[in-house]
């Protein structure tokens, strides 16, 4: 029943905790280290200036920063991108599930959502759509400065898809080489290299079942997101960088200045409750302050307002 | 079947529809033509008797179907939406996606209605398939055929207790008298035996009836609705012309009874017969409730166009501020890009398809649903059965039941709505003198007070019980309330028992005689003028002027259940009961449809011998032997006879009759049996009958009286009617001090007035035969007549309705309802106005209203009653002044008395003219009661509309009558009470209840908890979908305004049809705001729903608000929780969705008022339904619903705890404001309801206590106020002319105009108020 008397116990108990949930997400979110770099050249001062010119190919910056304590692993290296509208509709539409899927019907026959990356010179584009064609292609390097000698810092690339999407709804087909399942078709314009020769380093990384392709084709939710590209889990740097200088070698591709897009590079480690986002244990932290307050409110209401017989 | 010629076919049916049109109709036997072809037949253009009440066809169903469900605007706006996902531009990905929610409804929809159309195939089926008897020449006999072979102009023969198949002419019966008697109850509900006769001087009663004899040519009128109304006449090849009426006219549906076989011509068949005419099907009305929900209907409707607008305007931007084409932005088909308008002018249609949930498609079909429960709850409710008449409460209207709960005006009839419409005889007044009948007053207290006292006395010391009732009024002391229940009750079970016996318990049937009166008699019976003695005309002019039936008791009617009215079956209702009923029931109709003739025949013939023991030629050889033969024969005791009365104060009458040994032992149209205190039967050879009509006001019966040979008029009425048309006194033989008959008998009749008795004054004339010739000549050609036959007729009963001589007048009691003055008072705390509006004079009508508590003794009683307009208006002028100034009064705002009106008809006529009636309804704005006598039906109807559209008001007019049609089809909500006087007014009313009092329940639980629960459901619903679809509207904001959803659309057509549709439904049904008992002993919290009620613009508005920030809540804190994270489109949607679920529930569970079991369970429902249905969808469909890809996403975000923190803080903080508001407010200033709800919870007995303090802390109705003035002793006199004198209005001045205060008028001694709520 809602009145002041039966509420104000139940008032108390959320608000505390609540109270209890905001600091515990507050405590781990502080716990959170995130390291930001923008890349996308706008400054003239940024070592990516030169490559913020569209007419550039295979254009390649460096980025150097310094870490004063050690910045504990596992760490995750994701880019960013801002103002990337990855949510548009006919965007997100734009692709074939069962292409993906491995079915070599939808090879030769895209689906026509894919329109106008459907097909290309009369032969059909695989993979086909608006996001694959536009998967994001600068890649980075990431190597550790001790004494003068660049160290190259491990990155891995394995297991940064969703597991369902690597071994469900992303299959290449079941041609052996891969390369044969694509004869007669084409890539999406955009990319310099065919999709089965998106890893050169790893045959089993490449058609649809590569990590950085199932990555980009999860549209994201919102215009400002990022990317996991990258894991610092294994090796020497599994405990985290130590503090010293670095530097990121970036392959700066793809374009994001015509749309006001910005690029960046973000290292973070996790916790139980993901990214850093200190909003939510703020939020907590207030509305449980609040129904605290709430509860001293009802207390006074109760005992001035109170029914005769609610004793 | 020749062929003919296309030209020929239209040209017939052309003559066919020109037949039909003709308003005379001229009709002959189809005998001659018998086996001819169609074309030959006479009769062809007219109609068959099969009929067809199905809409729809086999093949049509469909097409047919749909295009009914398109007149509902609703539909038609959803299907275009449909329509508009298919058009390219919009850019639809799954247009077939749309058509599902729209596609569940209309097959919905048209599942009931073939459903329901089936069951009315079956009846007419059934129906069409009756066997019935139609004469054929060829075989030269009635041959068995079935209703559906029947046409215009056969002859059909119709055995005892069968079912008249079509409307027909009686042209023979058994009978040899050719009377036919017929039940109308199938058609009209009325139970009584009508009498029909065959057209008079057509087919001599042969024994055997020959069809083929008959050659005349019958003029009939075109087919009409009206019941009680048929004009006809049949030429005879000799051209003479014999008119025939109403009373010779079978209509379809009737039963014959009592009559061994009955032939008739067939008139009208199938549709064009009256009771098909009549046969409307469910009224429908739209109730305020939901003309209001139509106008925020366009709300919603102005509100998507606007978020449309604002997303198509937003895209235009968008696209505009953007500088070169992004790898994101897809050319449209063309390949190129759509300029930034043209876009924005696309967008606009898509947006209305994303956004379209925004009208909620499942409203309309779940307010139905809701309604039907509703309806199904209120007709099941023990409290509103009624076990004496076997009857539940009836809902005609299906969809007002809402209205129910806001009412402000009840308008009512007084006769058989308050009042039982038994009539008691009481007393009587003979040449002057009047007889008080006291014992019998005695017997009648006491039965009452057995009848009320009767549970107490259940249990105590059995009483040695008593089977007759003394004389000496010592023995029976009517103090003496453990006298044991002489039983009314046992009467009551009796009476169910035997039937359907109209007049069976022992209160209306017994009246103790007058012992002086007796004596009175006896002397009169021995003295010499016995033939014209006027005690001895008087109870013979009781027992012969009347239309009383005779029957015998012990041969009970046989009752044969028809089907019910086919083109009812399309009552949701019948179809939600019969899905609850098993399978078992259609068995059952089937096997009691067969019909078992023989069997029933046996039963009434063996009746139809017994009457043919005394048939009137053996009187007649009785009558001239003038000895006192004390010998009855063994049939006619006066035991096992029972009268059967069109109107119960002609049965009482009869009955007081027979208690003097004026016994009336038949009725046949020409003659009437009476037997006298001495034991010889006299038959009055019966001239003709003038019947009652509400002009006249009377009626009579013109005799021959078989000794003196004289025609002699006993006229019976109302005594203005009658007053005025006396002659010299009677009499003038009497002594001189009995001169003044006249006026004594009006002094009594006032008396009898005051105490709420019914007058009649009885009168008799002797007609000489010249007189009586000439008359009868003018009569008959009236009767012959078929235009304005019924002004002839009247005009020539009124030629003979003059110089009548008074014999008497009698009192008759018309009792009060039980628990009419609680029923009245808790009506009126619950703020509604009652008004009665009466046929009944003034004086009646007011002692009526005290004893039923409409007025109180310390009212202040304003009476209107003016000769002419110019006093009304300045009566009218002053009074409004005066109460004005009352109301303004400082001084009187506690101690102000209520004010009633209490205005006649004659005035009510003048202030009812366009230039008094905004005064008027000024004046009884501010009474608490009126009380309008006098009024003719047409007056009840204006009154009515005159405050419905003035006021702007809710009204609900109740009543029981015929003449109460008008007044409840002109209410908002017509109520008719099944009662004594036919079913008129129930076949007229939105919803039919037994008693008065059944309107409590029926207002302030049923119509309360249906009005609530419908308005709070009704609110939720367009909170809910905005709630939901505003999610969708500000993702807008962050995808370029381009009409992604971020929730896959099964799941977004899923949430609102399945996973949120059954909680508010169940809501609707079944949420009790306040218990029964609580808002039935506070009836002032009815108030609540008056005016505007729950459903409001405040409320509307306030629930969407509270979406938009619930919505807003919903969509910003997981947007800034997972704001720079790598969340995909279709994982934020997963919490966004699931957040809203818990929002649109919880908020539910905010306004629901009590929690049962079934609420648990379909909340709980919900929500497993939503994570078990989501759960399966995202495991099942991996590649199934481009573009969103939803598989495995809801399981992996329940593995991520976040989830639920973002789930659990959204929801709180959604819900926080909505809910502390409802604490603070149900703490700081409770409403009514939430202290009601309070009290609801102590246990019974402290509520009681509770009650009665808040009630006298109130200061309540029945605490005594100081009066305004002394109060005038009490008076006889009529209080009906104050300003008899007053010519002009200037002698009306402010100085001494005082207002008539009628305080501690008389109160009648027959008050049943002992069920005093409050004091």
């Amino acid at each position: 029943m809602l009145s002041a008397g039966i509420v104000i116990p139940g008032f108390v108990v959320i608000g505390l905790v609540f109270i209890g949930i905001g600091v515990a997400l507050f405590v781990t979110s502080r716990s959170i280290t995130v390291l930001e770099i923008d890349y996308t050249g706008v400054e003239k001062d940024s070592p990516c200036f030169k490559c913020s010119d569209p007419d550039i190919k295979n254009c390649g910056c460096k980025v150097d920063f310094s870490i004063d304590t050690l910045f504990e692993g596992p760490l995750f290296l994701y880019y960013g991108l801002s103002n990337y509208f990855q949510n548009y509709r006919q965007y997100g539409a734009s692709k074939d599930l069962t292409q993906l899927s491995g079915d070599l019907a939808s090879f030769k026959d895209p689906s026509d959502v894919c329109y106008p990356y459907d097909y290309s010179v009369q032969k059909p584009i695989v993979p086909c759509g608006s996001i694959a064609n536009s998967m994001f292609n600068d890649t980075f390097k990431l190597f550790h400065i001790v004494k003068g000698t660049r160290k190259q810092v491990a990155l891995d690339g394995k297991g940064i898809a969703w597991w369902t999407d690597y071994n469900v709804k992303f299959r290449n087909p079941l041609v052996n080489p891969l390369k044969n399942a694509f004869n007669g078709t084409t890539k999406p314009p955009f990319w310099p290299k065919p999709a089965y020769e998106l890893d050169p380093t790893d045959p089993a990384n490449n058609g649809f079942d590569n990590q950085d392709f199932l990555v980009w084709m999860r549209a994201a939710a919102l215009p400002n997101f990022r990317k996991l590209y990258r894991r610092i889990s294994e090796g020497e740097y599994e405990k985290g960088l130590p503090a010293g200088n670095y530097s990121l070698e970036i392959a700066y591709n793809y374009p994001v200045l015509q749309f006001e897009g910005r690029k960046k590079v973000v290292f973070s480690n996790v916790s139980w409750m993901g990214g850093k986002n200190e909003f939510l244990g703020i939020a907590y932290l207030v509305i449980g302050s609040l129904c605290v307050v709430m509860s001293v409110v009802m207390l006074i209401v109760y005992a001035k307002f109170k029914f005769p017989e609610e004793d | 079947m020749t062929w003919r010629s296309p030209l020929a076919v239209v040209r017939d049916a052309l003559r066919g529809q020109r037949a039909r049109e003709k308003d005379l109709r001229n009709l002959v036997s189809n005998l001659p033509y018998e086996g001819l072809e169609k074309a030959k037949q006479p009769n062809r253009y007219f109609l068959g008797n099969a009929i067809k009440t199905t809409k729809y066809t086999l093949l049509l169903f469909i097409p047919m179907n749909l295009f009914e469900q398109f007149h509902r605007l609703a539909n038609l706006y959803f299907v275009g939406l449909a329509i508009l996902n298919f058009v390219p531009v919009v850019n639809a990905f799954q247009p077939e996606v749309a058509l599902i929610p729209i596609c569940v409804i209309l097959s919905l929809t048209a599942l009931k209605d073939a459903w329901e159309d089936f069951r009315r195939y079956k009846s007419d089926r059934k129906l069409n398939n009756t066997p019935c008897f139609i004469y054929s020449r060829r075989e030269k006999e009635f041959m068995e055929r079935r209703w559906k072979d029947l046409r215009v102009g056969d002859f059909v023969k119709i055995v005892c207790n069968e079912i008249v198949p079509a409307d027909l002419l009686l042209l023979h019966t058994a009978d040899p008298n050719g009377v036919c008697l017929i039940e109308t109850a199938n058609l009209d509900g009325e139970t009584n035996l009508k009498q029909r006769r065959v057209v008079p001087g057509l087919c001599i009663s042969d024994p055997e009836f020959e069809p083929e004899s008959f050659n005349g040519l019958v003029v009939c009128e075109r087919p009409n609705i009206n019941l009680n109304h048929f004009k006809c006449y049949v030429e005879k090849p000799d051209k003479e012309k014999v008119g025939a009426g109403l009373e010779s006219l079978l209509l379809r549906g009737c039963t014959v009874r009592n009559t061994d076989h009955a032939v008739g011509f067939v008139v009208y068949a199938g549709h064009e017969t009256k009771s098909m005419l009549n046969n409307n099907g469910p009224r429908y009305k739209r109730s305020k409730l939901e003309r209001k929900l139509n106008t925020d209907v366009i709300f919603c409707v102005i509100l998507l166009l606007v978020m449309c607008l604002i997303g198509a305007v937003g895209h235009f931007l968008w696209l505009q501020a953007l500088a070169t084409v992004p790898p994101y932005l897809v050319p449209q088909s063309t390949g190129h890009l759509d300029s930034p308008a043209l876009s924005g002018f696309y967008m606009f249609f898509t947006m209305i398809i994303l956004l379209q949930i925004l009208i909620p498609i499942s409203l309309y079909v779940s307010i139905e649903l809701v309604k039907i429960v509703q309806i199904y709850l209120i007709t099941n409710d023990v409290d509103l059965y009624d076990e004496e008449t076997d009857s539940r409460m009836q809902c005609k209207a299906l969809n007002i039941t809402e209205d129910l709960g806001q009412i402000e005006y009840i308008f009512s009839d007084k006769t058989g709505t308050l009042t039982e419409n038994k009539m008691v005889f009481r007393r009587c007044s003979i040449m002057g003198t009047e007889y008080p009948h006291k014992e019998n007053a005695i017997r009648l207290t006491v039965l009452d007070e057995a009848e009320s006292e009767e549970e107490v006395i259940f249990n105590q010391r059995p009483q040695p019980s008593r089977t007759g009732w003394s004389l000496d009024p010592e023995d029976t002391n009517p103090k003496d309330k453990a006298q044991p229940p002489f039983s009314r009750h046992k009467g009551r079970v009796l009476g169910n028992a035997q039937g359907d016996v109209a007049f069976s318990s022992p209160l209306e049937t017994e009246v103790i005689p007058d012992r002086k009166l007796l004596q009175q008699i006896s002397r009169a019976e021995c003295s010499g003028r016995r033939l014209t003695d006027p005690y001895l005309d008087f109870f013979l002019a009781l027992a012969i002027c009347n239309t009383v039936v005779v029957s015998m008791a012990t041969a009970s009617r046989q009752r044969k259940s028809w089907l019910p009215h086919h083109g009812r079956t399309n009552n949701p209702l019948d179809t939600l009961s019969s899905l609850v009923k098993s399978a078992g029931s259609f068995c059952h109709i089937f096997t009691s449809g067969q019909r078992k003739p023989m069997q029933k025949c046996s039963l009434s013939e063996d009746y139809f011998q017994e009457e043919d023991i005394n048939p009137p030629l053996k009187m007649e050889t009785n009558e001239n032997t003038n000895d006192k033969k004390k010998t009855r024969s063994p049939s006619a005791t006066s035991d096992n006879l029972s009268y059967e009365a069109e109107s119960p104060d002609e049965a009482a009458l009869v009955y007081a009759a027979n208690a003097y040994d004026f016994i009336l032992l038949a009725r046949t149209p020409d003659s009437v049996t009476v037997r006298l205190p001495s034991g010889e039967d006299l038959v009055f050879e019966v001239l003709d009958t003038l019947a009652f009509d509400s002009n006249r006001k009377r009626m009579s019966v013109l005799v021959r009286h078989p000794i003196t040979r004289e025609c002699v008029l006993y006229t019976k009425g109302a005594d203005v009617a009658i007053m005025e048309l006396l002659s010299t006194p009677y009499a003038e033989h009497l002594s001189g001090s009995q001169k003044n008959i006249a006026a004594d008998t009006q002094h009594h009749l006032d008396c009898y007035a005051k105490e709420g008795l019914r007058t009649l004054c009885i009168t008799k004339k002797v007609v000489s035969d010249k007189v009586y010739d000439s008359w009868s000549l003018n009569r008959q050609r009236a009767q012959a007549a078929i235009e304005n036959r019924e002004e002839l007729l009247m005009e020539t009963a009124m030629q003979l309705e003059t110089n009548l001589s008074l014999l008497g007048a009698t009192g008759i009691e018309d009792r009060l309802q039980e628990n009419v003055p609680d029923t009245i008072v808790a009506l009126r705390e619950a703020g509604i106005q009652v008004w009665v509006l009466t046929g009944d004079k003034p004086e009646t009508a007011v002692n009526i209203s005290y004893a039923c508590r409409l007025l109180e003794e310390e009212d202040l009683v304003i009476n209107m009653s003016c000769k002419n307009k110019l006093i009304c208006t300045s009566i009218l002028d002053s009074t409004l002044e005066e109460v004005r100034r009352y109301g303004e009064d400082p001084r009187n705002v506690d101690t102000t008395p209520d004010i009633s009106l209490v205005i006649d008809g004659r005035t009510l006529a003048m202030v009812l003219s366009s230039d008094l009636q905004d005064r008027f309804v000024d004046l009884a704005k501010r009474c608490r009661s009126v009380l309008c006598c006098r009024v003719t039906p047409l007056q009840k109807s204006s009154v009515v509309k005159l405050v419905r559209e003035k006021l702007k008001v809710m009204t609900l007019a109740v009543g029981d009558g015929a003449n109460d049609v008008n007044m409840i089809q002109a209410a908002d909500i017509g109520i008719g009470i099944s009662g004594q006087e036919g079913m008129q007014a129930v076949m007229a009313s939105d919803f039919a209840i037994s008693r008065f009092k059944h309107l409590k329940k029926l207002l302030l639980v049923h119509g309360h908890w249906s009005h609530t629960r419908l308005a709070n459901m009704i609110i939720y619903f367009f909170y809910k979908n905005v709630a939901y679809v505003n999610l969708l509207f500000w993702y807008q904001f962050y995808c370029g305004f381009s009409g992604t959803a971020m929730i896959d659309y099964w799941l977004m057509i899923f949430f609102n049809l399945f996973f949120t549709s059954v909680p508010p439904v169940m809501f609707g049904i079944m949420d009790k705001d306040i218990s029964a008992e609580m808002l039935m002993g506070v009836p002032e919290l009815y108030r609540t729903g008056q005016g505007t009620g729950d459903y409001n613009r405040k409320t509307f508005w306030i629930s969407i608000l509270d979406a938009f920030y619930q919505s807003l809540v919903c969509f910003f804190i997981p947007y800034l929780a997972y704001q720079d994270s790598d969340i995909d489109v279709f994982t934020f949607g997963t919490p966004l969705n699931t957040i809203s679920l818990f929002t649109i529930l919880l908020h539910l569970s905010i306004e629901i008022k009590t929690w049962t079991l079934v609420h648990w369970v379909v909340m709980l429902g919900s929500v497993a339904a939503y994570f078990i249905v989501t759960l399966a969808y995202s495991a099942i469909c991996i590649t199934c619903n481009p573009p969103s890809n939803p598989y495995w996403i809801l399981q992996s975000q329940m593995a991520d705890p976040m989830f639920y923190l973002v789930c659990i803080i959204t929801t709180v903080v959604a819900l926080l404001p909505r809910y502390v508001f409802h604490v603070l407010r149900n703490s700081i200033a409770p409403s009514p309801l939430t202290q009601a709800r309070h009290l609801d919870r102590l246990d019974p007995s402290s509520r009681d206590q509770w009650i009665k303090e808040w009630r006298s802390f109130r200061g309540g109705g029945h605490v005594k106020r100081s009066r305004l003035s002394t109060p005038p002793s009490p008076t006889l006199e009529t209080p009906v002319d104050i300003y008899p004198q007053s010519p002009t209005a200037s002698d009306i001045t402010e100085d001494d105009f005082t207002l008539n205060v009628i305080t501690n008028y008389q109160r009648p001694v027959h008050t049943r108020n002992k069920d005093v709520v409050a004091s």
